[in-house]
């Protein structure tokens, strides 16, 4: 369902040319769950950013669901965003004001989707969390902010659910929490690809794609025996 | 994004900080109060101008010498030439020349230093005949009228307005007491009505004296022709439908009178051409005290730009997490100008409540020295209603064109 195809994004650093990816050719099939590892400046979250369409590549081509997204404008872009990709951020980036529910709203009410409230109550639900609905972000929690962003993430059943660093901020607990949601969400046959650069929860994914210089530098599936095994050196 | 949730989200976001918006909304507040107010009192002052002028009828007709060119060629202004005299305004009460001339009043201005004991006043001297009173309406409040014998014996005797009468005697009765006009010893022997409320108090400071002794013992002007020059002749028409017939009429007996072929040497001109001419400079007035107050509703807009500016920097990341979620650039731009708009036009209402306030507080009231009365229009309210929701499109349009553009990447980084 993700195909691209010698995809270089390069940007412009005052008079310099940086290329963060550099011919990247890859292909996702629905229902996987990835990783993509790799130092800091690897491109990672280039690539990131280029799959959850918050980017348009500057050459090669993406596509996604069969859909062409590399030269669309900003508001197709938003659009495709809205329908198809979930965000899971490191810093939850929850709108701090407004409920946990109303947040979850939020790509509900950009896509004009009716039964906002009940469907981002059952989002909640989903990830655990319905009795906190009307408690403000900051009321929570850090691993209950990411579950209000895991559920916003959810709310509009997208294909994709995009996870940057999501236990990034997160305590051991909590993040092996917030990682067997996301095993979870997997197993319900929804596609999920985390950046992270802690290789132990790479190794609970299906496959680890290695980015070095804004290359893929490896790209292998993880044993299952791994993938269903404990946790181990996370003391979770 | 549906509109609703679009005004639902900008209110969200003006409350989150309150004291913010509060004071950024009494900048536009205090705009609208000052237009409100000032221009309740401009149409205060035009409407009791008008109406005073209205109340003298509208079947008035005004005869004043036109401008005649003289010796080197230059054309004095209006009124400037002495060409109408006492017996033309009599001659146009003729019954069969000018048979819808119901009553003339002749009038000579001229001005001058009245004293009475230790008190003086600089003041509007008119020479009149008795139809004026009738013709243009100025009963007296006590004492009594010019009378013909007085015209006709230039009685040494004046009619006083009623500030006139305040400044020279207090309140003390002037009937009866004696005033020097220009030297001259002068009898009081009535007090004219207050005409009151007008901003501009003309009438009620003025003094009235028999035509004649206005023409002969106070006036420099004497007329070429000999008689005595007037210098507006006051004519009241029998019925508002004869108004075209009596300028005709008028026009004629003057003509044959001054034997004229050619260019008339005097002007007729109607009450209803004086009320549009003062209620044109009256409307100038307006717009002018408005225009003021609108530069305090500019700054009130300039004020709202910088805190939509701010509050575009503050919350980058906010923009950045809405795009990511598929907020389109037209959702993001309609979001930071409802904002604005809602700044503003909530500072208009509120400036057109407490506008309205004022103008009630202010309404019938003296203050430094200035009677003042305030008219309030629905379509001044309106007025501000609108511009102050022009305000804030317009200065909020710059803030969320910047915040639309945004890239949600760098959005998103924003530290």
């Amino acid at each position: 369902m993700i195909q691209l195809d010698s995809v270089t994004k390069v940007y412009r650093m005052g008079s310099v040319d940086v290329a963060a990816l550099q011919e990247v050719s890859l292909s996702i099939q629905r229902g996987e769950m990835v990783a993509i590892v790799g130092p800091s400046g690897s491109g990672k979250s280039t690539l990131m950013n280029v799959l959850g369409c918050l980017d348009v590549p500057t050459s090669g081509v993406y596509t996604l669901e069969g859909e062409e997204v590399g030269q669309l404008s900003d508001d197709r872009l938003a659009e495709i965003r809205n329908r198809k990709i979930g965000f899971v951020f490191q810093t939850y980036n929850l709108l701090p004001r407004i409920s946990a529910v109303a947040n979850v709203e939020l790509p509900l009410m950009y896509g004009r989707t009716p039964q906002r409230r009940q469907k981002a109550l059952e989002a909640l639900e989903r990830v655990g969390l319905s009795e906190r609905a009307a408690h403000r972000p900051t009321e929570l929690s850090g691993g209950e902010q990411q579950r209000v962003g895991i559920a916003r993430a959810l709310a509009k059943s997208p294909s994709i659910l995009l996870a940057d660093e999501p236990t990034g901020n997160l305590d051991s607990a909590s993040s092996g929490e917030i990682l067997s949601i996301l095993l979870g969400l997997n197993e319900e046959g929804i596609t999920v690809i985390i950046v992270t650069h802690e290789r132990d929860i790479a190794l609970e994914t299906g496959r680890i794609i290695s980015m070095l210089d804004g290359r893929v530098v490896s790209d292998e599936p993880v044993g299952s025996a791994s993938r269903n095994g404990p946790t181990a050196g996370r003391g979770a | 994004m549906s509109p609703l949730d679009t005004l639902r989200t900008a209110v969200s976001s003006l409350g989150a900080n309150k004291l913010r918006a509060g004071l950024t909304v009494l900048g536009i507040v205090i705009g609208v109060t000052a237009v409100i107010s000032l221009m309740s009192i401009g149409r205060g002052a035009q409407e009791a101008i008008t109406s005073r002028i209205e109340s003298l009828g509208t079947n008035l007709l005004f005869v004043r010498p036109g401008s005649v060119s003289q010796g080197g060629g230059v054309f004095g202004g209006q009124g400037s030439a002495a060409t109408l005299t006492l017996d033309d305004a009599y001659a146009l009460l003729d019954p069969t020349l000018a048979s819808s001339v119901a009553a003339v009043a002749p009038e000579l201005r001229t001005s001058g230093q009245i004293v009475a004991g230790r008190n003086n006043t600089f003041t509007q001297i008119v020479g009149v005949t008795p139809e004026y009173q009738f013709v243009r309406n100025f009963p007296v409040a006590s004492g009594q009228f010019i009378s013909g014998t007085h015209v006709a014996r230039r009685s040494e005797v004046v009619v006083i307005g009623s500030s006139v009468a305040e400044t020279l005697f207090g309140l003390r009765d002037p009937v009866g007491q004696t005033l020097r006009v220009n030297g001259r010893r002068f009898t009081v022997i009535g007090v004219l009505e207050s005409q009151g409320g007008t901003a501009f108090g003309l009438f009620d400071d003025q003094v009235l004296v028999p035509i004649t002794t206005a023409y002969y013992r106070l006036a420099s002007q004497r007329t070429t022709q000999g008689g005595v020059s007037v210098q507006t002749i006051n004519v009241e028409v029998r019925d508002e439908g004869a108004m075209d017939r009596a300028i005709q009429e008028i026009a004629t007996v003057l003509r044959l009178r001054h034997r004229l072929n050619g260019e008339d040497d005097f002007t007729i001109s109607s009450q209803q051409e004086t009320i549009e001419t003062l209620e044109e400079t009256t409307e100038t007035f307006v717009v002018f005290l408005g225009a003021i107050a609108g530069i305090s509703l500019l700054v009130g807009g300039i004020g709202i730009m910088n805190i939509m500016l701010v509050s575009v920097t503050e919350r980058t990341r906010e923009i950045g997490v809405r795009k990511a979620m598929g907020a389109k650039r037209r959702d993001i731009l309609l979001q930071f100008v409802s904002e604005a708009t809602m700044l503003s036009l909530g500072g208009g209402g509120a400036g057109v409540l407490m506008g309205l306030a004022v103008a009630r507080l202010i309404d019938g009231r003296t203050l430094a020295g200035q009677s003042f009365q305030t008219a309030f229009s629905g379509d001044i309210a309106v007025l501000a209603l609108v511009v102050s929701a022009a305000i804030g499109l317009f200065f909020g349009i710059y803030p969320a064109m910047r915040a639309a553009a945004l890239h949600p990447i760098e959005a998103l980084r924003h530290e």
